[in-house]
């Protein structure tokens, strides 16, 4: 019975609530998160795949591979500006030392550093080590760093979540050697 | 001029003395030229060996005629023409051979690198195009093919003086690159457009290696951060530059090296930077190149807002660059900059705002004082009130280009046929059109019909799948029926909105002169594609997809495959029998079936659905590079 009356306010809520969108769809646009990577239609994970990038919001019509026929490279400067003019996401590059291609990932979508590393270790096929505060990480050939505003090369996990996301203009995944530097803690 | 009559003089001259010899031609060719309908009477006196002759000793006829044919051939740059005289006869066809220094290869499968090498043996120029153009909607996997890397490796042995290579969507590794940089000591221009495989470590080679580099092009191209400073991999001293465009490059550079480079290069015209240059940055450099015609403006925005006096004085930057003609960029506009342009409209015949979100308003002020403008493409945020600004003034106007702020099939349209029909109504001589919308009129398509009979190109992409006319509901057959037999100079056509197959009738009987016509969820049946493959005399290339084409309409085209370049045909309804028919019956032509996904599928491999079909003529036969989840009939 409570479940049954459950699923009624259920309803009813959903009726009321606010949306943004065009009149008549069932987008669920919300600021700073993104549907996207749950949705299981095929479709729409190979526009993901092919343009590398999450979009904010898709209509449950699912998306048609290229169409319109507007190329990936204008698409993505546009879909970028479009994205900074809403206020919607932070786009930040990542590179990994040695892949040929570089992606972009979503800040906002993470709410804390486990959630980043998981993304990373799946988008790049690798495994971070774990991160001790002192002196970084450990336990295998690859640390994940940032670059800042003032342009520094930071460990990732090394200044508390909210000041990295804002602070934090493109990641690297750096291999071997080059990390020495910037494993041994500040 | 006067070297021309000077030749010319010399080989009449040529000429002269040899009909001399026998003004009577018997039979022309020696050899088995194939057919030719273009053998003139000329042609039969220049082919003929003379007989009759007696008192006088000539230089072997053979001689003279080759060095008369290379004087008069040297005068033909136009690729249908010299296919043509190459088809008189084998000896024809051997100096045509020895004069073509402009090679076009308009897919890159369509013969060996080593029968191009064979035949063509002082090539100066080569121009490649690799993967159909649906390739870049991601309707065709990575790694499908289309490398360079053969084609730098058998012209690195046959041409080591090669000056040029075009490429258009061909995967291009670094090392690719560098192979070229180090084979072609005379390089003067390298142009990628719609490219990718390589990284700015690969343009750094190029850059350091080709000393004689005039252009350097990347357009539209993928391009991989590497972290090279490749601007600074420039030789020292003064260079050849004339042309320097990166504007597709999505990586930071060093402004200091592009701005040193500048510096020394006097004789830079067109310089096309990124949006990772800001607007003091741009300033900088047009104080230093005034002598500039095409400006990449970056970002065109500031990095820091200063005050007043402090600020630099835009305006006054781009009233010294008197010559500039082209302007594009602005990646990262900040409207109150937009207006600094003011100083160079009146000259501009080219301008690009493709990557601006321009209202109407921004855009009035602008485009009022560019009476000269010839190219200009915008997103439609400029909204049809900005499209009616560009009809009351851009007279000259003879492209148009306007793509969608958000690509998307259910997004709000600012544009629509209102903005089309003023345009045509403003800008007669209009050519080329590509005009994305999200609803669309038959009478606005049929206005520009009428109103613009110089219409060689047009492309109208109504972003919603199937919809009709919005005012009548009806078909958007009669717009299009009315722009094939209205716009008599056509060669380019794209359809979209609800289409029957009477479209495709119209578009059949009356598209004489359609070389390439591109389908998207459009028709009703096969005999939509039969009347295009049974009309259209002069197709090239076709590119359908999601349309409800079946064997029956694939089969219909079997006497026609082989003198077109390609046809492409997605998500329709083909079946492997079907195509394995054409392939059997064709075998000069290769039949590619592959599945969107470029995973190891079984199920695409046996299963007989076809999701993509892409056909076209080879003089090789099927190549040997493809990949797995491409199969070859």
């Amino acid at each position: 019975m409570e479940k049954v009356g459950d699923y009624d306010e259920l309803v009813n809520l959903k009726a009321t609530e606010l949306r943004l969108g065009l009149p008549g769809t069932e987008e669920t646009v919300s600021c700073g998160k993104s549907n996207k990577r749950a949705l299981p239609d095929d479709d729409t994970e190979k526009e993901i795949e092919s343009t590398g990038k999450t979009e904010t919001a898709s209509p449950p019509k699912a998306q048609i591979v290229g169409w319109p026929p507007v190329r990936s490279y204008r698409r993505n400067s546009i879909q970028t500006k479009k994205n900074e003019s809403e206020g919607q996401g932070n786009y930040v590059k990542v590179s990994m030392d040695g892949a040929p291609y570089l992606r972009k990932i979503d800040l906002t979508v993470y709410k804390k550093y486990p959630e980043l590393m998981k993304s990373l270790e799946n988008m790049f096929k690798f495994s971070v080590g774990e991160y001790f505060e002192r002196e970084g990480y450990k336990g295998s050939d690859f640390v994940p760093t940032y670059e800042d505003k003032d342009g520094d090369w930071m460990l990732v996990g090394d200044v508390p979540w909210e000041m990295f996301v804002s602070s934090c203009k493109r990641l690297r995944i750096m291999k071997g050697s080059e990390v020495k530097g910037l494993g041994c803690g500040v | 001029m006067t070297e021309e009559e000077d030749s010319s003089a010399k080989m009449s001259e040529d000429v002269k003395r040899y009909l001399k010899l026998d003004p009577r031609s018997s039979s022309a060719a020696t050899s088995e030229p194939p057919c030719s309908s273009s053998s003139s009477s000329s042609a039969s006196a220049l082919a003929n060996k003379s007989r009759n002759f007696k008192s006088f000793e000539p230089p072997c006829p053979d001689h003279v005629l080759e060095n008369v044919l290379e004087n008069v051939l040297q005068f033909l740059t136009s690729r249908c023409d010299r296919n043509a005289v190459s088809l008189v006869c084998r000896s024809w066809w051997r100096v045509e051979a020895q004069t073509r220094f402009e090679v076009f290869i308009g897919n890159c499968y369509s013969l060996s690198p080593v029968r191009l090498t064979h035949r063509f043996t002082r090539v100066r120029s080569l121009v490649l195009k690799g993967k159909p153009r649906f390739a870049d909607f991601n309707l065709m996997p990575r790694n499908w093919g289309a490398q360079f890397a053969p084609w730098v490796a058998a012209t690195a042995k046959a041409y080591p003086w090669l000056e040029k290579v075009h490429l258009k969507r061909m995967f291009v590794t670094d090392d690719d690159l560098a192979l070229l940089a180090e084979s072609f000591p005379g390089f003067k221009d390298l142009t990628l457009v719609c490219c990718e495989g390589f990284g700015t470590s690969g343009i750094a080679v190029v850059a350091n290696k080709c000393r004689q580099l005039k252009v350097l092009d990347l357009l539209e191209s993928e391009v991989t951060d590497d972290e090279v400073d490749w601007l600074s991999c420039f030789p020292a001293g003064e260079t050849h530059l004339e042309s320097l465009s990166f504007d597709c490059v999505e990586s930071p550079i060093s402004f200091n090296a592009l701005e040193e480079l500048v510096v020394r290069s006097p004789f830079l015209k067109k310089l096309r930077t990124n949006r990772f240059v800001s607007l003091e940055e741009l300033h900088r450099l047009m104080v230093r190149a005034p002598q500039l015609t095409s400006l990449g403006t970056g970002s065109f925005s500031p990095d820091n807002v200063l005050q007043g006096e402090q600020e630099p004085d835009y305006a006054a930057a781009f009233r010294a660059c008197k010559s500039i003609s082209c302007l594009s960029g602005f990646r990262d506009l900040t409207p109150e900059y937009l207006p600094a342009i003011s100083p160079v409209c009146a000259n501009l015949t080219s301008l690009n705002f493709s990557y601006a979100n321009i209202s109407p308003d921004m855009l009035k002020p602008i485009i009022r004082n560019c009476h000269n403008i010839r190219v200009f493409w915008a997103l439609d945020s400029i909204c049809d009130e900005g499209l009616q600004a560009v009809a009351a003034t851009c007279k000259e106007l003879r492209e148009l280009r306007v793509f969608p702020f958000d690509p998307r099939e259910d997004s709000e349209g600012p544009i629509s046929g209102v903005g089309l029909q003023a345009i045509s109504e403003g800008c007669r001589k209009l050519e080329s059109i590509l005009y994305f919308c999200q609803r669309m009129t038959n009478g606005a398509v049929t206005a520009m019909s009428e109103n613009c009979p110089q219409l060689t190109v047009f492309r109208l992409c109504i972003m919603g799948r199937h919809r009709p006319d919005h005012v009548t509901g009806k078909p958007m057959d009669d717009g299009f029926g009315a722009i094939v037999k209205n716009c008599k100079k056509l060669t380019r056509l794209a359809v979209s909105g609800l289409l029957t197959d009477e479209a495709f009738s119209y578009i059949g009987e009356y598209g004489k002169l359609i070389r390439t016509l591109s389908v998207a969820f459009a028709g009703n049946s096969d005999r939509a594609l039969r009347y295009v493959l049974e009309g259209c005399p002069k197709l090239q290339k076709l590119e359908i997809r999601d349309s409800p084409f079946g064997d029956v309409g694939l089969r219909s085209g079997m006497h026609r495959y082989c003198n077109m370049r390609f046809v492409w045909l997605s998500s329709c309804v083909l079946s492997r029998g079907g195509c394995r028919e054409v392939a059997h019956a064709l075998p000069n032509v290769v039949v590619e079936v592959f599945g969107s996904d470029d995973d190891d599928d079984d199920d695409t491999v046996t299963g007989d659905y076809v999701e993509t079909l892409y056909l076209y003529r080879s003089l090789d036969g099927p190549r040997k590079d493809a990949p797995k989840f491409v199969t070859i009939l």
